[in-house]
């Protein structure tokens, strides 16, 4: 595994307190907090959908202020803790920060990638429902698909050139975008998110998740194996795009659970027509692509 | 332990010939350890006349716990008069505002803005300490020891529960208690009440073998209806938890502002009533209604 190097780690660990939230998480919060009655669900609707917005929450509710006897993993659960209006306060200040741009210098499009996320949480969380119920939480499945990504639009927000670099070896050497972050940046994104998590003290499993995702000799876990065949079936299908180019013919990653036939998987699984409108709706990313 | 109240309206001080008898004062309460260590619980229009009262003790060590920064709780707090006097030492408790990013070290900075107020923090000659709890960590007070506890209010609004000599009361502070924002047709919904349940069961854990429960219980049920979110408790509500915890004594506090004296005693009644409230039977908890004046001892 490369190293990080403390330089690289410092400018990381405070890259996201100025991370601007996505677009249509911007625009829905401040039209909904217009209205003094809105209502606690759809806010926390937006909320759960933007992975910055998620983060943010969860790291004021895992901070030490609040030194909870077990980490919270749901922004729902923060609601509890928190209460509605201040979860509504934290995020007008999200929103308050602006908007995450679409294109930036690293060429990386983000709207693609939250389309690629969400469908990934909404199926990791479908398949631990149909597959793996009692053995993992769903909700927690549902996160580690909404983030196992994140430190990619970290890279594009404040390595963009390095990143751009990086996009550009995979695509012209034909490697795995992991494998060519480690060749460029030096750490691939699963280790730059994980670093965000710990330093944010999100609960154990969710932060080897997401270091591990592309890491084959890593321990292996019930949530991970939701996590990582939903990551191939939604690229199998080809929904939003994760800026990996990458397309050899892959191997279920969990095929004790799941079968060797990833295109049976995806069949057994059914329509995923309900979590990809509603992704799409939310990424505000066209049918045409 | 000795309980005082001092304060019990909620929202903003409502003097007059209409609630003459359980006071106009906001939310501030006393409490005396058996050694004598002071404890003011909230610091609403009601610690002006403890203050006053105070003035004969010199010097004063108070401890002031405040259960959330909304004004019917801190307003009375620059005319704690011991903060001026030199030779007091007053430490002031409370949450971190995580909206802020703020500890309870900036209740008076806030409060103070010369605008606002005439006199400067500096300007106070008591020694002034801040504390800002984290949640479930005991503050260790003479004899006694102060357990915030996390309650759902639109702000972070801490519950206190004060233990001394196998003796104990809790105070709410604001509360409401927890609702599903999800219908029960959603698909959130049987995940969020499993939350939900989960918290109340925390709370009344924490609660377990207490004596005495001082609650929010600013409306009745019919009236709840319309301000869901509003981060108060009800009569009713009150009643059955006070049961459910198995207390000896419940205080209903934090009285609309504009309920008159006689009002307050109707809608008290009538919740008792619905409550089929029976004195005396094994089990049942004592039920009264705050008014300034009042003192409990146990």
């Amino acid at each position: 595994m490369s190293a990080m190097t403390p330089e690289l780690e410092r400018k990381l660990g405070t890259a996201v307190e100025r991370m601007p939230a996505f677009p249509r998480s911007v625009q829905r919060v401040l039209e909904l907090t217009r209205n003094i009655n809105c209502l606690p669900k759809e806010l926390v609707a937006v909320i759960e959908k933007d992975p910055v917005m998620t983060v943010k929450i969860l790291k004021v509710i895992n901070s030490a202020y609040y030194s909870l006897p077990s980490k919270i993993t749901s922004v729902g659960q923060s609601v509890v803790y928190l209460g509605i209006n201040t979860i509504k306060n934290l995020a007008l200040g999200f929103a308050a920060v602006g908007i995450l741009p679409r294109m930036n210098a690293a060429g990386f499009d983000v709207q693609r990638y939250l389309l690629h996320s969400l469908v990934v949480g909404g199926v990791a969380r479908q398949l631990a429902t149909q597959f793996a119920k009692g053995e993992a939480d769903s909700g927690d499945c549902y996160i580690a698909g909404l983030l196992h990504d994140f430190g990619k639009v970290v890279f594009a927000q404040f390595l963009a050139a390095e990143f751009r670099d990086a996009l550009t070896h995979s695509a012209e050497h034909s490697v795995p975008l992991h494998e060519a972050e480690k060749t460029v940046i030096g750490v691939d994104h699963g280790l730059v998110g994980a670093l965000l998590a710990k330093r944010w003290a999100f609960p154990v499993h969710l932060v080897d998740c997401i270091r591990d995702h592309h890491n084959p000799l890593a321990e292996p876990s019930v949530m991970m194996d939701c996590l990582r065949v939903a990551d191939q079936v939604v690229r199998l299908r080809e929904i939003g795009d994760s800026g990996n180019p990458w397309r050899a013919t892959e191997a279920c990653a969990a095929a004790e659970r799941f079968g060797d036939d990833i295109e049976a998987l995806a069949a057994k699984i059914g329509s995923l027509d309900k979590i990809v409108e509603d992704a799409m709706m939310f990424a505000q990313v066209g049918k045409e692509e | 332990m000795k309980i005082h109240f001092w304060g019990v309206r909620g929202s903003i001080p409502s003097p007059g010939p209409h609630t003459f008898r359980y006071g106009g004062n906001t939310t501030c309460i006393e409490v005396r350890s058996d050694d004598g260590s002071l404890i003011i619980l909230d610091a609403g229009t009601g610690i002006f006349p403890l203050a006053q009262a105070l003035l004969k003790q010199m010097p004063v060590q108070a401890q002031v716990f405040i259960t959330h920064t909304h004004w019917d709780h801190i307003q009375g707090l620059p005319f704690f008069t011991q903060l001026y006097i030199p030779g007091n030492t007053v430490r002031i408790h409370g949450g971190y505002d995580v909206v802020a990013g703020r500890g309870i070290d900036q209740i008076m900075e806030v409060q103070l803005q010369y605008s606002y107020f005439p006199v400067r923090e500096v300007e106070m000659m008591a020694r002034i300490e801040y504390e800002t709890l984290s949640i479930g960590e005991p503050v260790t007070v003479g004899d006694a020891t102060v357990t915030p506890l996390l309650l759902n209010h639109p702000v972070v609004n801490f519950g206190y529960r004060v233990a001394c000599n196998g003796k104990s009361v809790f105070f709410t502070g604001d509360h409401e208690a927890w609702t599903n924002m999800y219908a029960p047709q959603d698909e959130g919904y049987a995940e969020y009440q499993q939350m939900i349940d989960a918290q109340q069961g925390q709370l009344d854990q924490a609660l377990a073998g207490l004596d005495v429960l001082i609650a929010d219980s600013s409306y009745t049920a019919a009236e709840y209806a319309t301000k869901v979110g509003w981060g108060h408790g009800t009569l009713e509500g009150n009643i059955a938890w006070a049961r459910r915890l198995g207390v000896k004594k419940l205080i209903c506090t934090h009285h609309e502002p504009t309920r008159s004296d006689d009002d307050l005693e109707r809608a008290f009644a009538a919740a008792l009533e619905a409550a089929e409230y029976a004195p005396g039977r094994p089990g049942e908890p004592e039920i009264l209604l705050s008014r300034e004046g009042l003192e409990l001892v146990l």
